[in-house]
């Protein structure tokens, strides 16, 4: 394998993973505040949907402006999708794993039968776009710097979303409503408007994920387009530990799976194709396991001591404390 | 005019649950009028394709029956407080396990048949019990390792069908040759349905029914569900109970896959679940853990079901239309079968909050069920 093959492998997977980065960006605030929105694969698939069908049609009606339009109606979706599960969560006290499970197969459902009219009909596509100077660095500039916007965004969006949350104050307010909410309201934080309002920011950045799908990394629409891939960007949520950056490096994990498996197969074509495709299935048991299970406990107890701080730094995560529960001002 | 307003309020609350249903039918048939669609005609199709003639009530009770099933299990799993998503892969599981015997064993019929439902069940429950040592063990939530098992079984039928089980005539993805007559289930009048798996439905869920109605088993696994750590306290072991659950679940999913294969289909298929797992988690919710009403709900579904393909034939719209009434429907239940959470008669009792919060966000799915006491 020449340098060029890699390099251009190392570029698909970066590409790969951009969409998966915005998704866990955007859960990622939805679950720091204490949200859990379980309908990610429904609603990615429903924002991929009307991502790309309305970025036809609209270009249609005003040559130029689907790409826009596009993304814009898919955040739309994702907000709408998440907002469900707030309302339904605060307002009406139901259970958020199980508004959010159904949403996830309603979704499916409804891209499936809103779309049918569209499968593998060609739509507006994001084209990529070097940045100047940049890309000319050897090796790093083709990696990174000749890709889509939507590449740039998922990148810029790790990095805002690190500052936000541990730099700023209205960062602060979101942990502290996913910590601990009753401390928070108590210093006067409005914890379920916090909680509605990020849960709805997070959501319109999953639809955009969806969207990126279907007009850039994975064009077109056809049934079930994007399907599994909201449940992989959930599972990165936890192993990412609800940190952006690790989030990030989760998500360019797994984007590694897809190319991978493609690389990997024209490398042994006599293995069958079927045991590329359980990669990233495996890696997410693997990866859950890392991130929660008491062996990894021991095996930090046995490393020396003055690894054990980073390996548990590395290896344990936790969840926002009050991640999934009700608040009730009293 | 207090008895007035409580003869109202009696009328409310006793109509409350058409309310969702309505609700649902007006959202579908919003849809069929968005797509140019006559919301008569696609209703009547759907009626037609389900109840049409003897044939079509035939195939929703063969469809019904491999649901039910996995709504048995469910009940169990849920009143564990479990969320098994992976009961989609426990059927997959169970249709590959069955073919295997009816492919490479040969026996008088019904050691065959026996055999065959055996190895479904015992795989079911042992790909169920992967995701209930993966929770105890593993810390990993049932919902992802469910997922990810759904997935790996799933691919696992692809590699079968495309390889090693292959069938004579080539290369096809859609199946393996159909099995010897002898080795499926009886069936009844050439249609898909078997009386033997109404029976063992029928079996299944009074085992389900007794163990959850009178039993130390079921109790236990009710004070798992409600609150893990206090019956710890109580000297309830959640190892133990989740991974019986699990595998309980997984064994009467294991024996829906091989009613699929054994009577729906006559041999293994690419998509062999056809979604009736997740399918029978709708009915589960829908029934509000009530197992009673189960049946009636899972039949409805059954026929939605069928009928959407009817639907499909007469109007050109996709079939996903059937699923998406039974999504709406639950989503409304969900969001507004309880008319007290929605603070129409003042606010309802909190009851539910004093639970941890493991248990009440994740473990116990629905808050308060409304009809259970």
């Amino acid at each position: 394998m020449n340098e060029a093959e890699l390099i251009r492998i190392l570029s698909s997977i970066i590409l790969q993973s951009a969409p998966l980065i915005i998704a866990v960006s955007g859960e990622i605030i939805t679950e720091r505040a204490g949200i859990v929105n379980l309908s990610l694969d429904g609603s990615m698939l429903m924002a991929a949907m009307t991502g790309f069908v309305v970025g036809l049609k609209a270009d249609e009606a005003y040559p130029g402006s689907g790409l826009w339009v596009g993304f814009l109606a898919a955040a739309a979706v994702g907000a709408l999708f998440a907002f469900i599960v707030a309302f339904g969560s605060i307002r009406l006290r139901q259970s958020q794993v199980a508004i959010g499970f159904v949403l996830t197969l309603l979704g499916d459902d409804l891209s499936a039968f809103l779309g049918q009219n569209y499968v593998r009909a060609p739509g507006p596509v994001v084209e990529h776009q070097g940045i100047p100077l940049l890309e000319e660095i050897p090796v790093l500039g083709p990696i990174f710097f000749d890709q889509s916007i939507v590449v740039y965004f998922a990148f810029a969006l790790v990095a805002f979303l690190w500052w936000f949350l541990n730099r700023t104050q209205p960062g602060l307010k979101v942990r502290s409503a996913g910590e601990r909410p009753e401390a928070a309201f108590a210093r006067g934080v409005d914890v379920n408007r916090i909680r509605y309002l990020y849960t709805i920011i997070g959501g319109g950045l999953v639809g955009i994920a969806g969207a990126a799908y279907s007009l850039d990394v994975k064009l077109g629409w056809s049934d079930g387009h994007i399907r599994g891939f909201g449940w992989i960007a959930l599972a990165i949520v936890i192993f990412g530990g609800w940190a952006p950056i690790r989030g990030m490096v989760g998500a360019i994990l797994f984007g590694a799976t897809r190319t991978l498996a493609s690389v990997l197969q024209r490398s042994f074509p006599e293995v069958s194709v079927v045991a590329f495709n359980t990669l990233p299935w495996l890696l997410m048991i693997i990866v859950l396991l890392i991130s929660s299970s008491s062996l990894t406990e021991r095996l930090i107890a046995m490393a020396p001591d003055r690894l054990r701080p980073p390996l548990t730094r590395l290896l344990r995560v936790a969840p926002p404390l009050a991640l999934g529960t009700r608040f009730e001002e009293t | 005019m207090t008895s007035e307003r409580t003869r109202a309020q009696k009328w409310i609350v006793w109509g409350w649950p058409l309310v969702p249903v309505i609700a649902a039918l007006l959202f579908t048939t919003a849809l069929l009028l968005l797509f140019g669609a006559s919301p008569v005609v696609s209703w009547q199709a759907l009626w037609v394709g389900a109840f049409g003639d003897q044939a079509k009530v035939l195939s929703v009770l063969a469809f019904w029956i491999p649901l039910m099933l996995a709504s048995a299990g469910l009940l169990v799993t849920f009143t564990a407080g479990l969320w098994n998503i992976g009961i989609e892969g426990q059927i997959v599981m169970g249709a590959i396990a069955a073919s295997w015997i009816a492919l490479t064993v040969q026996l008088p019929a019904p050691l065959q048949i026996g055999l065959e439902i055996v190895v479904a069940m015992i795989a079911g429950a042992l790909w169920a019990a992967v995701s209930a040592l993966l929770k105890t063990r593993g810390g990993v939530h049932e919902i992802f390792s469910g997922l990810a098992l759904n997935n790996l079984a799933i691919i696992f039928t692809n590699y079968m069908i495309s390889g090693p089980w292959q069938p004579p005539e080539g290369g096809s993805f859609r199946g393996t040759a159909p099995f010897d007559p002898g080795a499926l289930l009886p069936r009844f009048a050439d249609s898909r349905f078997s009386p033997l798996s109404l029976l063992l439905t029928v079996v299944a869920f009074a085992l389900v029914f007794i163990a959850l109605r009178g039993t130390f088993w079921g109790l236990k696994l009710k004070a798992l569900g409600r609150n893990a750590y206090s019956s710890f306290l109580l000297g309830v072991s959640s190892e133990r109970e989740t991974v019986l659950a699990m595998m309980f679940c997984g064994a009467l999913a294991g024996l829906g896959g091989a009613v699929r294969v054994l009577s729906w289909f006559d041999s293994l298929r690419q998509s062999i679940s056809g979604g009736i797992g997740f399918l029978a988690l709708l009915v589960v919710m829908l029934a509000g853990y009530r197992v009673v009403v189960v049946p009636f709900i899972a039949f409805f579904f059954a026929a939605v079901l069928s009928g959407s393909i009817t639907l499909q034939l007469r109007t050109q719209l996709h079939s996903s239309l059937g699923g998406i009434l039974t999504g709406v429907m639950v989503l409304f239940v969900l969001l507004f079968g309880d008319p007290r959470a929605l603070g129409i008669f003042g606010r309802k009792k909190e009851t539910e909050d004093e639970l941890p919060a493991e248990a009440a966000a994740l473990q116990h799915p629905t808050g308060s069920s409304p009809g259970e006491k």
